[in-house]
């Protein structure tokens, strides 16, 4: 079977040498030129680049960036994350649906936009924002949206609306990622050291990993280097896509040279000549930014062939796009998406370090970790180990969000007490704060005496806050939701558990729960915590374990007791349809 | 000592798990000694006459009928059992469930091969029949259960150890063979 369109396929197969490794890239050029990807481009691409056609299909039905249908010419996606509809989200969502005339998942009838929904973009500090066509718009209000659709209607720039606007929001400079840099200062103080070397200035400052894990970043490169192979690579995880996460933005706006320099120091660290950083789909609109820096960066010697004038080393970036899944931030999913596949995550051991990309030694490290090494090189691994407390040395990145005056980056040194935190950001009358995004804690006003770091209350950066008059145990729901929506499906407890609890939970909020149901909440979240097969499962049901210890009270209001009847069982409505279909009367139903 | 009172009901299910408990054989005889019955398809009485301590619930629950005896049950009896698959998920009958009921009766009743001819059929709306629910539910989704037995039907053996061990309060040992389905 042959299309119009096979040509346009062969070409753009071609232009990444009909590599199925590049199956991402080349799926959202297809995108990009035939709007979505039907069946009958999955066959003509698997018969192009000679795979089966499920690897292609596979892989495209796995990423939301990747539609099956048609869509209309302009996309909308708002973001409608737990953040978001605490800033008043809904009545964004519902002014689009007025001025469209169409719910969320439909396009209007003369196929100029298509309405989704999406999770956090890294916008929460500016929230409620969308991405129209990916270019996000920020701080949206319910009475800008008509207006919107008609400057789009009328052929403006989505980049030229007044809304295109994302602040930085850095509000607290610290002196390891936001001090000033000598490009390339750094690199040169590695190159005059031995690999091993380097190594050993990083363990000297006890830098563990920011993305999450906290794993020591010395030791992961040491696990690299010392695998035999001739060939090993470094990624740079800048994926952040856990809710209420978007410091890695700012880092990459403000300081891009500062993460380049600390993905070339990693490379030569490890022996690494290719460096890949996995850059989240949403924020594409980063990405001719960070192109240029590299483009500098080749041309100051300080990326590409014989680095610094050294023959013995050479090593260069590339960047690949996500296209919207969280669980790629996960680092064997992401080398799976890396090579062209669906982002499930991979059995281990083996672990990246041993078999990653394209099955040879990978480190991947996220983007605040690689700053860190960068100013580590330049600045001593015995300064960098003063600064923070005894396990987590350094300072951290933190994303402030929610209800305070001043949501933002901070860049605050580790130990820092949550009551510290609040004060700096301006957030009163707290009830909770959640600490880590949707997989983290949520943390009760006896514990904000705690301190972040990797000892006490370790974060990737996410920071959520609550105020007294928020209705805490709806957003607990928001985060669970979000885990049903990006579960892989890989393995049972994950998949099916996830539902569970959403289920679960719904009805002990709607006040339908009864001790019973409540035990089965709390048994569920244990299961899906110990039997899932990777971190987003494991760590999924922690919004629900930690409120049901340390927000009893909030659960106990809604649990009734009625002899035995379970509530969530309503005859009436089970009738319904009998006795419509069959069009007879009984008495007492409506 | 008055004997304790068990109560059995069949819901939508084949009556296979009630053959079960017949299949009790001989120990029929024993089960008289031990308990007195009250509401029973086993022996036809029709309303709950006293207080009862183990209910026994074959079957899901499909129509109105079925849910308010559940409920009755659920009001008379200190314990509740649910036996078999059909009780425990909706079992066979609950196949139904992964087509709309609207759709179930229009082909079964209007447009189905075996209507005679064109409008002549009518969904069957005499009052006297309960009514179909939206769909096929296990017990405890309608009622609170207490104790579930599977198999379809669970052994005569498990029941009937079942039974004895709540009636005598003890733990209940089944063996692997008596609860393994594959
Ligand atoms: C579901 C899931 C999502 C993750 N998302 C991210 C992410 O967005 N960015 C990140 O750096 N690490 C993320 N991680 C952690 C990575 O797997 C990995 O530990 C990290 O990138 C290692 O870098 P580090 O040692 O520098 O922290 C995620 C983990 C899981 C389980
Ligand atoms: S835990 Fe969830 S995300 Fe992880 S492998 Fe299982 S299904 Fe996939
Ligand atoms: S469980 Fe099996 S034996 Fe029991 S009623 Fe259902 S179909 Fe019949
Ligand atoms: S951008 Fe919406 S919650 Fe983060």
């Amino acid at each position: 079977m042959t299309h119009h369109y096979r040509e346009q396929i062969k070409n753009i197969a071609n232009k990444y040498g009909n590599d199925r490794g590049y199956l991402m890239n080349i799926a959202r050029d297809i995108v990009k030129e035939l709007g979505y990807i039907s069946e009958e481009v999955v066959a003509d691409l698997a018969d192009v680049l000679n795979i089966p056609m499920v690897q292609v299909r596979d892989m495209v039905s796995f990423y939301s960036f990747f539609p099956r249908k048609t869509l209309g010419k302009n996309v909308i996606r708002v973001c409608n994350a737990v953040i978001e509809r605490m800033k008043g989200a809904d009545e964004v969502s519902k002014a689009f649906e007025k001025a469209l005339g169409v719910s969320f998942g439909e396009t209007t009838k003369d196929n100029l936009f298509t309405l989704l929904h999406t999770s956090c973009i890294g916008l929460s500090d500016q929230a409620p924002g969308a991405l129209i066509n990916n270019v996000p718009l920020t701080n949206l209000k319910p009475t800008d949206i008509p207006q919107i659709i008609n400057d789009i209607k009328s052929g403006k720039n989505v980049s030229d609306l007044p809304q295109s606007r994302v602040l930085l929001n850095l509000k607290k400079e610290g002196e390891v990622i936001c001090a000033p840099m000598e490009s390339g200062k750094a690199i040169r103080n590695a190159l005059n050291m031995k690999p091993e070397e380097v190594i050993g200035e990083i363990n000297k400052s006890r830098l563990r990993g920011r993305g999450g894990a906290g794993f020591p970043t010395a030791m992961k490169w040491d696990f690299c280097r010392k695998q035999k192979s001739s060939v090993r690579y470094l990624i740079c995880n800048a994926d952040e896509g856990e809710p209420g996460t978007f410091k890695d933005r700012v880092i990459l706006t403000e300081y891009p040279d500062l993460v380049f320099e600390g993905m070339t120091i990693a490379g030569y660290a490890i022996g690494a000549k290719e460096g890949i950083m996995y850059l989240r789909g949403e924020y594409a609109y980063l990405l001719d930014n960070l192109e240029k820096v590299l483009a500098k960066r080749r041309h100051l010697g300080l990326l590409g062939e014989h680095i610094c004038g050294r023959e013995d080393f050479s090593f260069d970036i590339r960047i690949q796009l996500g296209a919207g899944a969280y669980v790629c931030g996960e680092e064997s999913a992401l080398i799976e998406s890396l090579e062209g596949k669906r982002g499930a995550p991979r059995d281990r051991p083996p672990f990246p370090v041993q078999k990653g990309y394209k099955n040879e030694p990978t480190s991947v490290n996220n983007v605040e970790t690689l700053c860190c090494a960068a100013r580590i090189l330049e600045k001593g691994g015995e300064w960098f180990s003063k600064i923070g407390t005894k396990d987590s040395t350094g300072t951290k990145m933190l994303s402030v969000s929610g209800d305070c005056e001043h949501p933002g980056v901070y860049e605050v040194e580790y130990g820092i007490t949550i009551e510290n935190l609040l004060e700096l950001v301006g957030a009163k009358n707290t009830q909770a704060v959640q600490v880590g995004g949707a997989s983290g804690k949520c943390v009760a006003p006896k514990d904000f005496g705690r301190r972040i770091s990797f000892e006490d209350l370790p974060t990737g950066g996410s920071i959520m806050i609550f105020s007294k008059n928020r209705d805490l145990l709806e957003y607990m729901y928001q985060f669970v939701e979000f885990f049903v929506e990006e579960s892989c499906g890989w393995c049972v407890p994950c998949r099916a558990g996830t539902t569970l609890l959403e289920k679960k939970l719904r009805q002990i909020l709607d006040g339908k729960g009864t001790a019973q149901s409540l035990a089965e909440l709390r048994r569920i979240a244990q299961t899906i915590k110990l039997m899932s097969r990777c971190g987003l499962g494991q760590t999924s049901a922690n919004p629900v374990l930690t409120t049901i210890y340390d927000f009893a009270d909030l659960y106990a209001e809604r649990i009734k007791e009625e002899d035995g009847k379970l509530m969530t069982f309503d005859l009436q409505k089970a009738m319904k349809v009998g006795i419509e279909a069959s069009g007879r009367i009984k008495e007492g139903v409506k | 000592m008055s004997k304790p009172v068990v109560a059995t009901a069949h819901f939508t299910g084949c009556f296979g798990c009630h053959m079960s408990i017949l299949d009790i054989d001989e120990r029929i005889l024993d089960l008289v000694e031990l308990v007195e019955f009250n509401k029973s398809p086993i022996n036809d009485i029709k309303n709950f006459t006293k207080p009862v301590d183990i209910g026994i619930i074959e079957g899901g629950i499909s129509n109105d009928e079925n849910a308010e005896i559940l409920m009755e049950f659920r009001k008379h009896c200190k314990i509740l059992v649910a036996i078999g698959a059909c009780a425990l998920t909706g079992g066979v009958p609950s196949m139904r469930n992964l087509v709309p009921l609207k759709e179930c009766l229009e082909e079964a009743y209007l447009n189905g091969p075996t209507v005679k001819s064109e409008n002549t059929g009518i969904i069957p709306n005499d009052p006297d029949i309960p009514v179909l629910l939206d769909k096929v539910y296990p017990c405890h989704e309608v009622v609170k259960i207490d104790y579930f037995l599977p198999g379809c039907p669970p052994t005569a053996d498990t029941i009937w150890n079942a039974l004895v061990a709540l009636l005598k309060g003890e733990p209940l040992n089944l063996d692997y063979e008596l609860i393994k389905y594959d």
